[in-house]
């Protein structure tokens, strides 16, 4: 077995962006969250991701700003460390050991170098219970500081970050579970709990799911199961604490947040809608509605003026003050099933595919979507809808899915079929075919094929044709038949196009085909029914051949492909997998594996077999001509894999070793058992990308918006013109004033700046004031030497002059065209330059005074 | 215990009137609610909320509004006159006539010396209390519109009055206004009609706390005539409020049925004394129409209103979990029978507030409203009391029924109000208990009835809720409020051996904890040891040859010891045998054939009667 070496399995992309509370930092340019094992910095603006603070070895379980310090932030993990970085710079500056996995994260200003931390009752990693701690932050300078005095202050508390909140100042810690309510004055060191009933008569459930505590005034708000918020108030007296209630949400409030002020109450829920709460006044409340899907989330940037709201599709929405929405950061959509009855684990229902033309990663997406997803850019491209029905936004409703898709060779049709369950009464199934308009770059629905089959489609496929002219698509049931669709020209043509229409259906002794494949030239369908595989020809529909090697249902087929397509090969439930030969028809050889999954990759001969053993999911790949894996990777992850796709890579890699050519020209990429995205990667693109990111290290808060890029390149060139400067005169300090003019130019805001003309000679000024500058001081510290030197000087300055004119052009061009970056300088036009710089320019100055 | 053949009887279509004003008197623990027919009904909040006295009402006589002062009890209505009542003969005392129109208010300062009631005519009018009767002083200065709603402020020196689209702060030394606070109109299409103030409370610190049509619970600064702070509590209107003893909660009636209550709360919890603030906190939701009547007690939220029932909400915080206290009640019926029935003529009698029915004989009497009736086991005996007279008829019944009144010189003079009525099993003679804690015994022959013997309770004790005398033993059993049974043997003037038995042993806690008072007590004829009882919820029949249950005993064991072998039955049985079959139980009796009759009136019919409520919008519709 060759061992796997330098290559790793990765989070690349499409990781969970709504698992914790987003934070805005102080100056509401930036905002962080966690995102699988890193810290995500998008800029509230641009909705671009910024960088990624990495560093924690688990997921990370909470970010929290440092409230002694606005521009460093805190973030644990369930690696058991506590990380404290600069965002700005991206720069870890402190690690906390806590020694155990920490699940969410407070801290107040009143309490100077203390942090709150969720951890298991009694260290148990596997306990069910938690509780709060306190934990004082060593004062060292190391980087990593272990810290494990550890205080307790409330047991047995919920480790939903949002079912704990600190009170007015920091005065008491409010921590909600299950229907106890437990409040814990610090100063007092005494805590009081309310309980309520398990529900009330109507049969809500009264159950807390959050809390907020407000800033000034002591009141405390709760969201509950039946979407109710309580408001408590007096809650220092055993008895006499008194609550009003107020409901609008029809299911359980996911989250509150106050604005600083305490004005206005936030909350949301699974309707999708941010309710805004006037404090004091709750009769009247503001709606934002259409977010898109359930909020899981709130959060206000500090000064007020932003609200965030992650919702449960894997999105974060900014808000300008509750009217506007102005950023949508999305992420790879997380599929929202509301279903009670859906296990965890199924909530993608169609199989990874990779559309041919976009290279785009497709799945399930929004609600009745299929969502095309660019890997290489990390970015969501677009949400196909496919149901084309409003998407109720209710608890158990039952709605149709998308549960396939298929895409055929060239990617012009696109198959999908969608389902709809209604209490184990009848199944309603839609087969849908969507065509590739070349003029609007999306796919139009061709044919509706209502109850294509009489029970669930197990498995549908296109026939991987060359000449699009005799499309095929082939679609197995539960019902024993699998029937051929094919695109098919009405007699009556006259404005319809072409449609699809029921062209063979086959059955094989009423057995339930499982799976089917074409092989890889379409001149073979291998249609599975149960143990026996049928090798059909798709052209007379002849059956030419059997395959069976029971014991065990074949769960997937797979042909092999270029040097190897006259290989077939099956699992089975009984952990076999087989190779059959095809021309031979029997079997080449087969070996005891239990496969989750087996997947071919289209451009190689390679083959992938996900296994599963033990919990953990182990990765083989191998050619189907010899029954020796090419590379082998124990435990992936834990968990079964289900749901993985070879991606086509843009570039093609160009290893020779072994162990990892099989990744050259394509990528796997799969999904975890928590819906997370992985991929492997080889030691050589590591390198590669650490590369490409230390250019880009930022030292500056400037955003990364393109303007930015473009300015540094500006001073980049800058520093580089310098740099034969200051060896020629090593005295000679840098020039900075040039960049803070430009500075104030672009951060102070246009409505305080001064008018155009005046600031255009302060501008043009400030590029020349370096060089009297210096000059002056020149003369000031050299006296002594002679005129023709100093005049040599000046000649020198003027060079200055003339190339940071040209740097001054550069930037204008650059405003103005801000895609194209600035163009690099010919000899002739520096000639021209230094012609024009000769040339008197006081008539501008007096223009511009005019 | 055998079984009964059952006649179900639904059809007395009783209808309790609803619920107008409301007044409560902390320092006797007494609440006097006012009925839309004008009944005045006292209830005794210490003797387990027992509907104490009825003072029946009269045509045209409605009550607006209830005022105690002191023991006395006053009451003023659109018919513009001022009643005192006579709480011992429950009828009114005396009626004064205020002359200026309707009034809509009536309110008594905190010294109890003046009563202020406001006017239709815009006038608020100061009387005097004096002893046994009450004087006009003086106007206030008069307003355009009508007055609405009227509150002293504690020291007595202002009054805040609401009237159409404004509040009024009196000065009652000089009878000036001194301030006019405006009150906003609602929005959209209300924004055209005139805002009712439709109640006011002046609070000690100088705050006006009003409720308006518009749906407003506004706080007000009275010293400076500033509004503080609306809180908009309900889209029609808020009817009622009221304050708590102490000033730190505030309750608001709506047209939706809702009771709003407010409480003063500081806004930080270490610092008490300062920023203090109305904050709007629960919601009772116990009523489905208008909320017309309120009171604040230390413990409770009593609530009454046009779907007739009496409310007693009682608030968590201030009582003792899983006691008698902190349990809901809802009074829908009056604790006592309205229905008489002849065992062996197999008679039914139904009173109304304005006639009785026999089978289907009306009568109509007068303006004087009944209070009570009963009917002798014969059938030939039928009484009635009003509040000025017990009349008592002779009633022959061959074919049709014809109605003789006994003369009128044989009224019997000592009988003048009457609260239970019944008459022995051979119907010789007749038994009245009186609000005094007494019986009355009265024997009744064919043609003339003469006075006996009156029969008197230890003072002090609870209101006796229902009373009957045995038919065979002649003893006379009483169940009172606080649901005490007692058995009287009118030979030896004394309490049985059984009633010492259940005194000394006590009777068992869930049987304490009903909250309905027994109504009727009756005998089955075949067995002499059998009692039966009944409240609106249960019939129990009390075997006095069972041993009484001990307090750990399960008391309500019918069902369980139905599924016991016969052995281990005798020996798990007790005295009491109750059924919970029948709901809203009005009356209850078992004929000499062994059939019972059973008079039930669901609330659900009552519901139905009633107006429909305001339009509210419900989620999902």
């Amino acid at each position: 077995m060759v061992e796997h070496g330098d290559i790793r399995v990765v989070h690349r992309g499409g990781s969970k962006i709504d698992f914790r509370q987003p934070v805005i930092t102080n100056d509401s340019r930036f905002l962080l969250c966690a995102s699988g094992e890193c810290v995500k910095v998008f800029s509230t603006s641009t909705e671009e991701c910024i960088h990624d603070l990495q560093g924690h070895t688990d997921l990370v379980t909470g970010v929290l700003l440092r409230p002694s310090n606005h521009l460093q932030v805190y973030s644990c993990s369930i690696d058991g460390t506590v990380r404290l970085w600069d965002f700005t710079d991206g720069i870890l500056i402190k690690t906390y050991v806590i020694g155990c996995p920490v699940y969410s994260i407070y801290a107040s200003a009143n309490h100077e170098g203390v942090i709150f931390i969720v951890v298991p009752m009694l260290g148990d990693k596997r306990s069910e219970l938690f509780q709060l701690v306190a934990v004082h932050l060593p004062q060292s300078g190391d980087q990593l500081v272990e810290s494990r005095e550890l205080s307790a202050v409330l047991s047995n508390v919920s480790s939903n970050p949002a079912d704990i909140a600190f009170g007015r100042g920091g005065e008491y810690i409010a921590s909600a579970k299950g229907l106890q309510l437990k409040v814990f004055f610090f100063k007092k060191q005494k805590s009081y709990e309310f309980s309520l009933k398990e529900d009330n008569k109507k049969g809500g459930l009264n159950t807390f799911t959050c809390v907020a505590c407000h800033p000034k005034d002591d009141c405390i708000a709760t969201g509950h199961g039946d979407g109710k918020i309580r408001l408590w108030r007096n809650f220092n007296h055993k008895k006499e604490y008194t609550y009003s209630t107020l409901h609008w949400h029809h299911n359980a409030v996911s989250s509150l947040c106050f604005t600083p002020e305490g004005t206005n109450l936030l909350s949301g829920g699974v309707e999708s809608v941010l309710v805004q709460w006037r404090y004091n006044q709750e009769s009247q409340r503001d709606f934002l509605p259409r977010l898109g899907a359930a909020i899981t989330h709130i959060a206000v940037s500090p000064d007020g003026a932003l609200f965030c709201t992650s919702h449960s599709d894997n999105k974060i929405t900014i808000i300008q003050s509750c009217v506007k929405v102005s950023a949508v950061i999305q992420g790879l959509v997380k599929v929202l099933r509301l279903m009670a009855r859906t296990k965890e684990g199924e909530s993608v229902q169609t199989d990874l595919i990779v559309d041919p033309r976009s290279k785009a990663l497709v799945l399930n997406g929004k609600p009745g979507h299929l969502q095309f997803y660019s890997l290489q850019r990390d970015k969501l491209l677009y949400n196909l809808d496919i149901v084309q029905q409003e998407y109720i936004h209710e608890l158990g409703l039952e709605q149709f899915e998308v549960v396939k898709a298929a895409f055929d060779a060239s990617g012009t049709w696109l198959a999908t079929v969608e389902e709809r369950k209604q209490k184990s009464a009848e199944l309603e199934v839609n087969l849908k075919l969507w065509a590739f308009d070349e003029q609007t770059q999306s796919f139009v629905l061709n044919t509706t094929i209502s109850a294509p089959h009489e029970a669930r489609i197990t498995a549908m496929c296109f026939r991987q044709a060359t000449d699009s002219q005799t499309t095929m698509l082939v679609s197995t049931s539960k019902d024993g038949h699998f029937k051929a669709w094919q695109l098919a020209t009405p007699a009556h043509t006259e404005d319809e196009g072409p449609s699809w229409s029921c062209d063979f259906v086959g059955t094989y002794h009423g057995l339930v085909p499982e799976c089917c494949c074409f092989s890889a030239d379409s001149s073979l369908l291998a249609v599975s029914f149960q143990e026996v595989v049928t090798v059909w020809s798709p052209t007379s529909w002849e059956l030419l051949t059997t395959l069976s090697q029971p014991p065990g249902a074949i769960r997937d087929l797979c042909f092999g492909r270029l040097s190897c397509s006259k290989y077939l090969l099956g699992t089975t439930a009984k952990n076999l997998l087989c190779c059959w030969n095809l021309l031979t028809c029997s079997l080449e050889w087969s070996t005891s594996m239990d496969i989750s999954l087996l997947l071919a990759d289209p451009l190689s001969e390679n083959m992938a077999a996900f296994c599963c053993q033990a919990g953990c999911t182990d990765l083989f790949v191998f050619k189907p001509s010899e029954p020796r894996p090419l590379f082998s990777h124990k435990a992936v992850c834990s968990g079964t894999v289900t749901r993985a796709v070879f991606a086509p890579r843009e570039k093609m890699l160009d290893s020779c070793e072994e162990n990892s050519q099989w990744l050259n020209r394509s990528q796997l990429h799969f999904l975890t058992q928590y819906m997370d995205l992985m991929t492997f990667t080889t030691k050589a693109e590591d390198d590669r990308l650490m590369a490409s990111s230390k250019q880009l290290v930022i030292d500056d808060s400037v955003a990364m918006t393109p303007f930015y890029l473009l300015l540094g390149k500006h001073r980049h060139q800058q520093q580089e013109n310098q740099d034969p400067m200051s060896s020629l005169s090593a005295e000679r300090t840098p020039l900075p004033q040039s960049s803070v003019a430009i500075k104030e130019l672009l951060q102070t805001p246009a409505h305080v700046l001064p008018s155009t003309s005046f600031l255009c000679s302060m501008f043009v000024q400030s590029l020349l004031i370096s060089v009297t500058d210096l000059s002056g001081c020149r003369e000031n510290n050299k006296k002594a030497e002679e005129e023709m030197e100093s005049e040599k000087e000046e000649e020198d300055s003027e060079q200055e002059m003339e190339s940071s004119i040209v740097r001054s052009e550069q930037a204008a061009v650059s405003v103005q065209s801000a895609e194209c970056a600035a163009p690099a300088l010919t000899k002739a036009q520096v000639r021209e330059l230094r012609r024009l710089k000769k040339l008197d320019h006081s008539w501008l100055a007096g223009l511009l005074d005019s | 215990m055998g079984e009964f053949k059952v006649h179900r009887v639904r059809f007395f279509d009783y209808m309790p009137s609803a619920i107008r004003a409301m007044a409560f008197n902390s320092r006797t623990e007494r609440l006097a609610v006012a009925r839309a027919d004008g009944a005045v009904e006292i209830f005794n909040f210490s003797d387990n909320y027992y509907q104490e006295k009825v003072i029946p009402g009269r045509d045209g006589r409605a009550v607006e509004a209830l005022c105690w002062v002191g023991q006395r009890l006053f009451s003023a209505g659109l018919n513009g006159e001022i009643t005192e009542y006579d709480l011992e003969n429950l009828k009114p005392q005396y009626v004064i006539e205020a002359y200026g129109g309707p009034i809509w208010t009536i309110s008594c300062n905190n010294q109890g010396t003046h009563l202020a009631v406001s006017c239709e005519d815009g006038t608020v009018k100061l009387f005097e209390i004096l002893k046994e009767k009450i004087q006009f002083q003086r106007n206030l200065d008069r307003q355009k519109s009508r007055i609405i709603s009227l509150s002293w402020h504690p020291s007595g020196a202002q009054i805040a009055a609401g009237m159409m689209d404004m509040i009024r702060i009196f000065d009652t030394e000089t009878g000036r206004a001194t301030h006019r606070l405006l009150v906003e109109r609602g929005v959209g299409a209300s924004k055209s009609r005139e805002v009712v103030v439709w109640s006011i409370a002046f609070l000690s610190n100088n705050t006006i706390v009003s409720g308006d049509s518009a749906g407003k619970v506004q706080i007000w600064d009275g010293l400076m005539g500033t509004l503080v702070r609306t809180h908009l509590v309900t889209k029609w209107d808020v009817l009622a409020l009221a304050v708590s003893q102490d000033e730190s909660s505030l309750i608001a009636g709506t047209s939706e049925g809702t009771i709003v209550q407010f409480q003063f709360l500081s806004s930080t919890v270490d610092r008490q004394d300062r920023d203090h603030e109305w904050v709007r906190t629960r919601t009772f939701k116990n009523h489905s129409h208008d909320v017309k009547a309120l009171a604040l007690t230390d413990t409770a939220v009593v609530s009454g209103g046009m779907d007739t029932q009496l409310v007693v909400h009682p608030l968590l915080d201030k009582v003792e979990k899983n006691t008698q206290e902190a349990a809901q009640r809802k009074i829908a019926f009056p604790h006592r029978s309205l229905v008489g029935c002849a065992k062996k003529a197999g008679l039914l009698l139904f009173q109304f507030p304005d006639h009785l029915e026999l089978w289907r004989l009306g009568e109509s009497d007068g303006n004087d409203h009944i209070c009570c009736s009963a009917l002798s086991p014969c059938g030939g005996w039928l009484v009635y009391s009003t509040v000025s007279s017990v009349r008592l008829y002779k009633l022959q019944h061959n074919n049709n029924i014809s109605v003789n009144k006994v003369r009128p010189q044989q009224r019997i003079i000592q009988l003048r109000s009457v609260h239970q009525l019944c008459f022995s099993a051979d119907s010789s003679k007749l038994f009245a208990s009186s609000s005094q804690s007494s019986v009355v015994v009265v024997a009744l022959n064919q043609l003339e009835c003469k006075y006996l013997q009156t029969l008197r309770h230890k003072s002090g004790h609870s209101c006796p809720t229902a009373v009957a005398i045995h038919p065979t033993t002649n003893n006379l059993i009483s169940v009172h409020a606080d649901q005490q049974i007692f058995e009287f043997s009118l030979q030896q003037k004394e309490y049985t051996e059984w009633s010492r038995k259940l005194q000394k042993q006590g009777l068992h806690g869930l049987w304490l904890k009903r909250d309905t008072p027994v109504t009727s007590v009756g005998f089955n004829p075949k067995n002499p040891t059998h009692i039966i009882l009944n409240d609106t919820f249960m019939f129990c029949i009390i075997d006095q040859s069972l041993p009484l249950p001990e307090s750990s005993t399960i008391l309500y064991n019918q069902m369980t010891l139905r599924s016991l072998p016969a052995p281990e039955r005798t020996r798990q049985s007790h005295a009491f045998k109750i059924c919970k079959n029948f709901q809203h139980v009005l009356s209850m009796s078992l004929l000499d054939d062994l059939s019972l009759v059973v008079v039930e009136r669901p609330l659900l019919d009552v519901m139905a009667q009633l107006p429909p409520p305001v339009r509210q919008k419900k989620f999902a519709t």
